[in-house]
Order: C-alpha cells, then structure tokens, then sequence
C-alpha cells in the first residue's frame, strides 16, 4: 500500500476529485494548507502599510491505494491539476504499513 | 418658565440614542482591524466603558462636567446623583428640553471618548489596568476639560473658542491621551513582522457606517434643538464626511496605486472628526474643503506613525488627534455668523487672526492637559496595578487571557 499525497491549485479541486473517482478511487482526505514553493505570495496594504504573504492556500489531496494502481493515480492527479503555470504543486509518494476499516475491522488491502 | 418643545425633546432623546449606538459601532469597527484572537477583547473595551462610564457619569461625572463650577476649572458636586437634575428645563444650556435629556445626551460624549482611546492600547492592554485607567481618566480628564469648553463658565468657553460638538474634548483629548498609552504601553510583540493585519474588514466597515449614522446625533444634536442650526449641523457632516473618503482613497491611489475599502472607511471618519468642532459654524462648501484636508492629512499622518515608531495600533492618534486638531483650527478659518449668530467670524470671512488664536489656545491647552495628566495616571496604574498583559497573555490573545472566550468557533 502507498500514500499519494499531492498539493494542488484550490481551483484544480474539482477536476482532480472527479479525475480519481473516474479512475475508480474510493476515497480520499482534503485539506485546506498552506504553502510556497516558486510561486511568489501577494502584497496587502493597510492603511498604507504593506504586508507581503509568502504563503498561498493550497489544496492537499491524500489516498491510499494499492502499489498496482500507485502509477495511474499520480498521473491522474497531474494531468487533472496542472495549469502549466508556476504553482501547480507537486505529488509524494509515501509507503504505507497498515490500513485498517474501522467499521469492520478489515486490515490491509481490504480496507482500501 | 421655558416651555419644553415636543420636536426638540424628541430630537434631542433621539440623538442621545444615535451617539450611544456609536460606542458598539465603534467597538465593531476596531474590533475588525485586530486579530482574531483579540476580537472580543477588543470589543470588550468599548462595550464595557458604556457601563462604566454611563453609571460614573449619573453618580458624579455630569456634576464635575456641568455643574455650577470652581474657578472656571471644574464643575462641583451639587448634582452628585443627579439631585437637582429633573424634568424642567435647565435654561442655561437648552430652555426648550428637559434637564435629563441634556444631560443623558451629553452622557453618551462621556462614555464614547474614553472608548476612544482603546484602538491606541489594543491587543495588549490588562483588563484590570483598563478599568482603573478608565475611571480615573473619565473624571480626571474628561470631565475637566468638557468644563472648559462647554460650561457656561468653563474659561476656553468664556474666551470664545467654539467647538461644537467636542473636536477638543472628544478627539484631541483621546487622541493625545492615545498618544501617551501607546507609549507607555510600548509596542505589540508582533510589531514589523507583519502579522499585524486585519481580520474582518466587512466587520469595520459595519461598525464605520454605524459611526456615520451615530454621527448625525453627534453634531446635529448638538444644536439641542431641532432647527435650523440642526439641519445645517446635519449637512455638513454628511459632506465633511464624504469628502474625506474620497480624500483618503485619492490619496491611496497616488501613493500605492489602489484605494482600498479601510482607506475609504478611515477617510469618512477622518472627516467626521474634524467637522466635529466645525459642525454648527460653517458651510457645506467649508465642510468639503476641510473634509479633503482630512482625508488627505489624516492619511499622511498614519503613514508618519510607522516612521515615528509608537505602536498607536489603530491610529487613535492620526485620525482623532490630528484630524481633531484639523477641525478645530479650521473653524477658526472657516466659521461665519451668516451659518451661527454666536459664532466669532473666521478668517476667511474677516475676523482676522485672533479668531485663529482662540481655537489654537483651546486646542493647545487640551493637549497639554490631556498629556500630562493622563501620563501621571498611565503611571499611576501602571505602578499600582498594571498596564500590560504578561508574554503569554498576549500569545494566547486577550479574547481567551482576559475573558475565557473565543471569538470563532469554527
């Protein structure tokens, strides 16, 4: 088992979840975080004060899958977010020990 | 025996009410331009001075401030407890309303001064501190200086100085007083590392229109009966008041390109300061010379802050005491018999300069005043009981230091 996590464009949130759900993906985690790489943040004034924002919101995705379909679900996830524009983001593969249902007590890929 | 009006009795409960309705909207509009985790502290200020000062005010606060008064200076203690304070007309201020409904109108200028002052100490100003502070200041400062200015024998009345609706008493007097708290005080923790933004401007720009509407009361009210002196008080707010927002975002736009929405809502209250004073002696085209003047003045003298280096978080000093002091020299300029028959001509329609003078005396002594005792007092409590709250307290914020509460709960 793999954990695909990818940090993407908030406006690409829509298109990456109906891109997994095609694929066949039963389920993921959203979050709301921030982040910078090369893309640059945005300047706010205040009463003429300015106040410069590295960081920018961003969307990260989460699933577990199986190791067979780790491959389809990164170049989902890439095609569906990209804009060819700095600030895409970037998609990590991690290993995963266990994964458990806790309704059923089901372990391994049976829980995915 | 003075009859009472109907139509000035109710304009003049009324207008009480408008004033009093500011004091919540001007806790709303600091409360928005802090952060998050003071939101209640903040808000808490102003709401808790309504209390405070609205109770000092009917034990002995009206009595200090115009009672039959001790060498011009102060006002004695014959109305402690509002004795002698009833439903009959008090002839020497306003013939035509009860005596309570001068005094609760004035009431609500007590309660929303000291509030005033909060946006200078905000984000880490003691809770119990702020207290003490308060009702010393009230009585100390407050009340003195509306004596002068506003009693029948206050000495700044006697020389002539005019200041309608309290551009000394209310703005210079809070803006000064800000001043020396936020020096006292000393800088937020946070202070140039840019975390300092606000965190719900929607919310400013709610407690700004309360403010604008409050205002109406404030200055046309102040005319204590509804005529036609009322009327032209009303006009000229709204046009100081728009002229300003305008000033401000014109000037936003020359020095970084963009007005933004805190610009547009700091000009209209920039222009509402200054024509506090002015407001029953000038003509709407003055009331749109001077609020240009203070949006555009008042902006620069924000900016001036951060060269300066006191950490006046919400700008009390630049726009109450810069544009109070705007306000009240430009009465000096701008004031005409033809608008007021009491009033003293200005400049500009040939009184020359001693009219100037006059204004600048009774702008010069409240600051001076104002400086040093609300220093003395700053120290005062500072020493006894506390000003500031520990590291921690303002980490954690004050919404869960000082009240165990929190703003959001998301």
């Amino acid at each position: 088992m793999k954990k695909v996590e990818a940090i993407v464009k908030p406006l690409r949130l829509h298109e990456v979840r109906k891109a997994l759900t095609g694929i066949g993906v039963q389920g993921c985690t959203v979050s709301e975080v921030r982040g910078f790489g090369r893309q640059k943040g945005h300047t706010e004034i205040y009463r003429g004060s300015a106040v410069s924002s590295e960081f920018l919101p961003k969307i990260k995705f989460e699933v577990v899958c199986c190791d067979e379909l780790v491959p389809q679900v990164v170049e989902t996830i890439a095609k569906s977010a990209r804009t060819g524009r700095i600030g895409d983001g970037k998609i990590f593969v991690l290993p995963v020990v266990e994964a458990v249902r806790i309704r059923t007590g089901e372990q391994g890929d049976a829980a995915l | 025996m003075p009859a009472i009006s109907p139509g000035d009795t109710s304009f003049v409960l009324i207008s009480a009410g408008l004033v009093m309705l500011m004091t919540p909207g001007l806790a709303l509009f600091y409360g928005g331009m802090v952060r998050a985790k003071n939101v209640l502290g903040t808000i808490m200020h102003s709401f808790f001075i309504l209390g405070l000062v609205s109770v000092l005010w009917v034990l002995v606060g009206y009595s200090l401030a115009f009672g039959p008064g001790w060498r011009h200076l102060v006002g004695g203690l014959q109305w402690v407890g509002l004795q002698g304070v009833g439903q009959a007309p008090l002839p020497a201020y306003a013939s035509t309303v009860p005596h309570l409904a001068f005094m609760i109108f004035q009431g609500m200028f007590a309660v929303i001064t000291p509030a005033l002052i909060t946006g200078a100490f905000a984000e880490r100003m003691k809770f119990s501190g702020f207290v003490v502070f308060t009702i010393l200041w009230a009585l100390l400062v407050y009340c003195p200086v509306a004596h002068w200015v506003w009693a029948t024998d206050g000495w700044i009345r006697r020389l002539g100085a005019m200041d309608f609706a309290g551009g000394t008493v209310v703005h210079i007097n809070s803006g000064v007083a800000a001043l020396v708290l936020a020096v006292v005080l000393g800088r937020r923790k946070d202070y140039g590392n840019g975390d300092l933004v606000p965190h719900n401007l929607p919310l400013t720009i709610l407690g700004a229109a309360l403010l604008w509407f409050g205002w109406f009361g404030f200055n046309a009210g102040s005319a204590l009966a509804a005529n036609g002196l009322a009327a032209s008080a009303f006009v000229v707010t709204n046009t100081a008041a728009a002229m300003a927002a305008l000033a401000w975002c014109g000037a936003e736009a020359l020095h970084r390109g963009k007005p933004t929405t805190l610009g547009a809502v700091s000009g209209c209250v920039a222009g509402l300061v200054a024509i506090t004073p002015a407001s029953g002696f000038v003509t709407p085209l003055a009331a749109m010379a001077i609020g240009l003047a203070a949006g555009a003045l008042c902006y620069l003298a924000v900016l001036l802050k951060w060269r300066l280096g006191y950490d006046d978080a919400l700008d009390v000093v630049g726009i109450h005491g810069v544009g109070g002091t705007l306000g009240a020299l430009f009465t000096g300029l701008f004031a005409t018999t033809a608008v007021n028959s009491t009033a003293l001509q200005g400049l500009f329609y040939g009184g020359g300069l001693a009219t100037l003078r006059v204004q600048a005396t009774a702008v010069g002594a409240t600051a001076l005043y104002s400086l040093l005792v609300t220093l003395v007092l700053a120290k005062v409590v500072q020493a006894l009981v506390g000003l500031r709250v520990t590291e921690e307290e303002e980490e954690s914020g004050l919404d869960l230091s000082q009240h165990s509460e929190v703003g959001y709960a998301f």
